[in-house]
This record gives C-alpha cells, structure tokens and sequence, in this order.
C-alpha cells in the first residue's frame, strides 16, 4: 500500500496531463452529443414517416454497436472516402455521435413525459409545432431531464477511455506509458483509475449541484399526466 | 373448561420515539373470536404482527398453547407455522396461481407430498369457495377473492390461532361481504381468532369478545352485548357512536326511518 | 481479396465474440445476484463492502478495469487473454448486474417477504420461493439492456489481442486498405448480434410474464 501511495505520488503529474486531455473529450464529446442529440430527439418524437425514421435509426445504429467500432471506423475508414481526422479530431467526433444517440433517448422520454397535452395546448392559442416545440415543450422538457441525463457526463468520462486505442494522449495513454516505463502495469493503471474516480466523484457531484437548483416544484418524470 | 390457545402478558412495543403498545395483556380461549377495535393508529395491527413474531416486542410475554414463544432461542419461523395470518393488503404471491399460492407453504415449509399439497390445497379453497379460480393468478382475480385465497393460504397450514388484519380496509364495499360471510363460518367452524376491524356488524354479530384499544393501551373488554350497549367508559361510547354512524349502523335509530313509509 | 472474401475473414472472428460474451454475462449474473443478496440481506459490514464494490466498479472506465484485472489475473496463473479478458468483463459486469438485481427484489416489496414469513418460511426460503422468482422477472428488461453492452464491450478484448471481430476487421482492413468497408461490417456484425441478443430476451419476457401482473 505505501508502495502504491509512493508511486502514485510520483507519476501523478504525468497522469494529470493526460487526464486534460480526457476532460476536454468528455467535455467536447458532451456537447457535440447535446448539439446534435436534441434535434434528433425533437425529429424522432415529432418528425413524420421519413425524418422520425432516420432520428430512428441513427439511435438505433450508434446505441447498437460498439464505440470503440465506431471511433475506428472514422478515424481509420473515413480517411478512405478522402476524409483524414488528426487523432483528437475524430476522438471528438466519434465520442460526439455516440454520446448523441444516449442523449437523445434521454431527451426523447422526457420530451414524450411532458405529454400531448402541453403540445395541444400550445397550439390552441396559435402557436405553430416549431414554436411550441421552442417555448413550451423544450423547456419543459429540459429541466425534467436533468437526473437521466445526469448519466451522461459519467457514461461519457468512462467511454472517453477508448481513445487511447487511438493513442490519444488522455489519461490512459499516459498510464501506459508509465507501465511501459516502470514494468509495472498493474500499478500504472491502478493510478489511473485511482484519478477517473475522483473525477467520477467530482462530476457526481457537480450533477448533484444541477440537479437540486434547476428542479421545477412540483414536476418529476414520470409524473406529468395531462 | 376450554384451553387457553393465546396469552398474552404485559407486552410494550417501541417503535423509535413512540410507545405504540404499552401494557397489553388479552387472553384467547379455543374456538373464541376476540375483535380489536379503536381507532386507526393504535396499535392494534402492531400487536397482531407481535404475536406471530413478525415484529419483536420490548417487553412482556406471549404464550402459544403452552408454549413461551417470547422466550430466548424459540425457533420463530416455526412458531409461524402455527399461527394464520390474513393481511389487509392480501399479499398473494404475484407469480403462483391461487393453488399454488395456497400449497406452497405445506410443500414448501411442511414438506408434504406435492399430490397431498394439492388436495389439501383445493379443500381450503373449496372453503373459502373459490375452488372454480384455483388456477388464476391473483391479477386475475377480485379484492374479494384475492383475500379468500389469503384466507385459504393461511388455513393450509392448519394454524391453531387466526389473526386477521383489517381484511376488509382494502376492498370496495360490494366485494367486503364475500369474505366477511367466510369468516364468520370459520368461527362457527370452531376457528380460535382475533380478527382487527372497523366492521362494526361482523363485531356485533359474530364476536365472543370485543377489546377496544386507543394510544397503545386496553381500554375495555367485554361481550359484545356489553360494550355495545353499556360500555363502561365514556371514549368507548364515543368511539363506537362516531364509528357506527360512519358505518351507517344505527339500531336505535330504526324505528324513526320505518316511519317514513 | 473480394468482398466476400473479407467479410467471410470478419465474420469469422463471431464465434471468439459469442464466447467472450457468452463466459462474461452469465459468470457476470451469478455474481451480480450473489452480491445483490450480500448488498440486502448481508449485515452491515457485507452490505457496505457490496456497495463500495458497486460504486467503484461502476465509477471506472471499463477499459481500465479491463486492463488492471487483465494483469492481475494473467500475472497469477498462465491464462490465455480470452478468458482473461472474458472473466474480466465477467467481474465488471457483475456490478451493473447486483445493482439490477437489487434493484428488482426492492420493487418486489417487503410485503411478500412478511407474507411469506407470515406462513412458517424461512428467510432464505421466502426469497428462495417468493422473492427471486419474482425479482428475476422484474430485472429482464434492464438486464436486456446489460446484456447488449456486454456485447458491445466483449469488443473491448480487441486491446488484448484477441482474435475477435473487431481485430479481424482491423487486420483485413489493412491487408485489403479497405479499412472502411472492413470497420462498416464490423459495426453490421455488432449491430446484427446486439438486436438478436435484445430480440431474444424480449421473447423471454414475454414467455415468462406473470399473468395479469
């Protein structure tokens, strides 16, 4: 034990570099999906035959397969079809599709909590779908998604590991290296896992944080009716 | 001279802050039917849940039979095996039909041959008159017959004593007769039990002895012709006024509506 | 080489993928209801200690405890990296699984214990006889769930070597340079494994559903 703390204590400040790295994926890859997972959410609850199916199966296909699967087909396929992403690049992408598909059904089931209701009341004093959809229905729906989407930052720190495979210079990456350096791998990536707890726990508590100061009185999911 | 088949001897319980029972003692004799009444939150399920050991009591005693089943080292789960409950949420077993609801305690607990469980099974069920839903599962079946069928359960195990729960707080006024009528035949089968509820007519008609409880304590016991009609202390004649108007079961008041035709 | 011929090469790896999960999900559900049970009825010390596993497992990146129980257990007995890799996904998934499980005998409620208590059973024979079967029908649809991302993380043995279909991808991709046609197929295979898996227990739900429930 006090071998493992004095090792720690050494090769932290490698780690913490890469661990950086590994927040700007999270980050990057948090937004990208919130960014692209709404209007997929909104297409997929509202849109017709056409543009409901296609929010559809893009959830379909990227919650079916594997992200690792997907992180290689973009940034070792793509370059075939004349389309070279840098490393972090396609990291971010791919990370960004994924996380897009999850976000979506998050938004998606509170979008549908919120109910019929809301919409039919919305257009009953003129509003058009798009308008209600803005001004009533997203921001409704925004704040009762908050604890399932709370899920995500974590889901996403923990998938940003894959990038390694890639050899993205995140937290993983630098413990390998560390191993490779100190023959020792079980330390190393003990270390490492050592550091995403932490930033697991700090994240938990951040979403804690949002969770309690954007709660609307009164309103939970699962216990909208109208 | 009848035995005694349940005693039960200055038992307290404390649940946190709150003394919900605080010096009870009642005896049953076989084949009586003692009714609990008082109003809601005075312990009354409490007791019943200390007498079959579900809940452990703080001090006191409690016989079964002979039997200290408050004593150090008694095996509790056996004791069970002796005493019936029927609770007032019925709590079937969701995933076995009505039968196997009722034979699983004898085959599982009892070790009896699955063919005798059966037959034994439908006997019980017969009683309670639902050998007809033996193979339905209790989301299938009525409030009523969900609790005959816990009535059923509970008598498959051949228990020495019954204790019933609010059977019938649950149920939607037209199905409370169903088990109310099996209930009274099992008293006059002979079953010894104490039975809690706000069943003022089943009380009146079908119990050897009424015990009214308030705030954890025995306010008066008595047969029912006495506490009905001459009870002692005034909160009993409180009680049962407010009670019996909110059950619409005014005798002396009879006469004024006959008028009306 | 044709384009029969590499996703002949690729699909060729779904055995080594179907084992992977194969050894992982059910060693994952033996230990997931173990720990499940030790979180509920296990003292306090038991409880706490399962609930520390749950939030520690669960905390971390699956690769990374991939890789740690990976060296840890080949570096203690001569094991070939499919089953250390499979019983690594095996422990890893066992925490997702104890807190499904703990999940469905919770929704199962207190009131069928004290009913079945109520008629002479033991503890360990109401949850036995009364609790498990229930909680077992309640955790299919989340378990459905867990079981498609074993599938899915069963890719993560790739970064062991193992000859699945991702690193078979990986190696026709580069032998053909035609890494995206081989990567495309890949994500097919996952995606065609993933809806037979949720496909199948779907079915099981249905064959097992409680009437009436």
């Amino acid at each position: 034990m006090a071998d493992f703390l004095a090792f720690f204590g050494k090769y932290l400040p490698v780690l913490l570099e890469g661990t950086l790295i590994t927040l700007k994926l999270t980050a990057i890859g948090l937004g990208l999906g919130f960014v692209i997972g709404l209007p997929v959410a909104v297409a997929r609850v509202y849109g017709g035959k056409w543009i409901g199916g296609f929010a559809n199966a893009y959830i379909s296909l990227f919650r079916g397969t594997p992200a690792l699967v997907q992180l290689f087909v973009i940034y070792f396929g793509l370059p075939d079809i004349g389309l070279t992403l840098s490393r972090l690049t396609a990291a971010y992408l791919a990370l960004g599709l994924n996380s897009a598909a999850y976000q979506a059904e998050y938004f998606r089931g509170a979008i549908q909590a919120i109910g019929s209701g809301q919409m039919k009341a919305a257009r009953a004093i003129g509003m058009t779908r798009i308008q209600a959809v803005r001004y009533i229905i997203l921001p409704q729906a925004l704040r009762l998604v908050i604890p399932a989407w709370s899920n995500e930052p974590i889901s996403l720190l923990k998938t940003s590991a894959i990038a390694f495979l890639i050899s993205v210079p995140d937290l993983m990456t630098e413990a390998k290296y560390v191993a490779s350096k100190t023959y020792n791998p079980i330390s190393s990536y003990l270390a490492a896992a050592v550091v995403y707890l932490v930033l697991s726990f700090i994240v938990n508590g951040v979403m804690s944080w949002v969770e309690k100061t954007s709660a609307i009185p009164g309103l939970k999911l699962g216990s909208t009716r109208s | 001279m009848k035995n005694t088949i349940l005693r039960i001897e200055n038992v307290s319980k404390i649940y946190g802050e709150t003394e919900v029972l605080k010096d009870i003692s009642l005896e049953v004799k076989e084949g009586d039917n003692v009714v609990l009444i008082g109003p809601s939150g005075t312990g009354k399920s409490t007791l019943l849940r200390c007498i079959n050991q579900l809940t452990s009591i703080n001090s006191g005693r409690i016989w079964l039979d002979d039997e200290e089943i408050t004593a150090p080292g008694v095996n509790h789960d056996q004791v069970r095996q002796h005493i019936g409950m029927v609770f007032q949420d019925f709590l079937l077993f969701n995933h076995l039909t009505a039968l196997d609801n009722v034979m699983v305690g004898p085959v599982r607990v009892l070790g009896m041959d699955k063919e005798k469980a059966r037959e034994h099974a439908m006997y019980e069920l017969k009683r309670v008159g639902l050998e007809d839903r033996a193979g339905h599962y209790p989301g299938q079946l009525s409030g009523g017959q969900k609790q005959r069928v816990a009535i059923a359960r509970a008598l498959a195990m051949d228990p020495r004593i019954m204790l019933f729960d609010e059977p019938t707080s649950a149920l939607d006024p037209e199905l409370i007769g169903e088990v109310l009528e099996v209930m009274e035949k099992l008293a006059k089968e002979g079953m010894t039990m104490v039975v809690v509820t706000h069943e003022m007519g089943f009380a009146r008609e079908v119990a050897d002895k009424i015990v009214f409880m308030e705030k954890g304590l025995v306010v008066e016991e008595g047969a029912p012709k006495d506490i009905f009609y001459k009870p002692k202390f005034e909160r009993t004649r409180e009680f049962l006024w407010k009670i019996t108007e909110l059950y619409g079961d005014h005798d002396d008041d009879d006469d004024d509506e006959e008028d009306e035709d | 080489m044709a384009l029969f011929d590499i996703v002949v090469y690729i699909l060729e790896g779904v055995g080594i993928t179907i084992a992977v999960t194969l050894v992982a999900l059910p060693l994952g559900l033996v230990l997931g209801i173990v720990f499940a049970l030790l979180r509920i009825y296990g003292g306090k010390v038991l409880s706490s200690l399962a609930a520390v596993y749950s939030t520690v497992m669960r905390g971390l990146p699956p690769i990374v405890l991939l890789f740690i129980l990976y060296f840890i257990i080949a570096g203690s007995i001569n094991i070939e990296p499919f089953w250390a890799g499979s019983i690594s996904l095996a422990i890893i998934s066992s925490s997702y699984q104890m807190e499904i499980f703990r999940g469905a005998v919770l929704s199962v409620g207190q009131g069928q214990e004290m009913a079945a208590r109520a008629i002479g059973m033991s503890r360990m024979q109401g949850i036995r006889y009364i609790i498990l079967p229930q909680a077992l029908r309640l955790a299919i649809p989340p378990w459905s769930n867990e079981a498609a991302t074993v599938v899915k993380d069963s890719s993560l043995v790739y970064a062991l070597g193992v000859a699945e279909v991702l690193r078979r991808a990986q190696f026709v991709g580069a032998r053909t340079y035609q890494p995206l046609m081989a990567f495309s197929i890949a994500a097919l295979i996952y995606f065609g494994l993933v809806f037979l898996t949720s496909r199948g227990l779907s079915i099981l739900e249905e064959k097992t559903r409680i009437p009436a429930f």
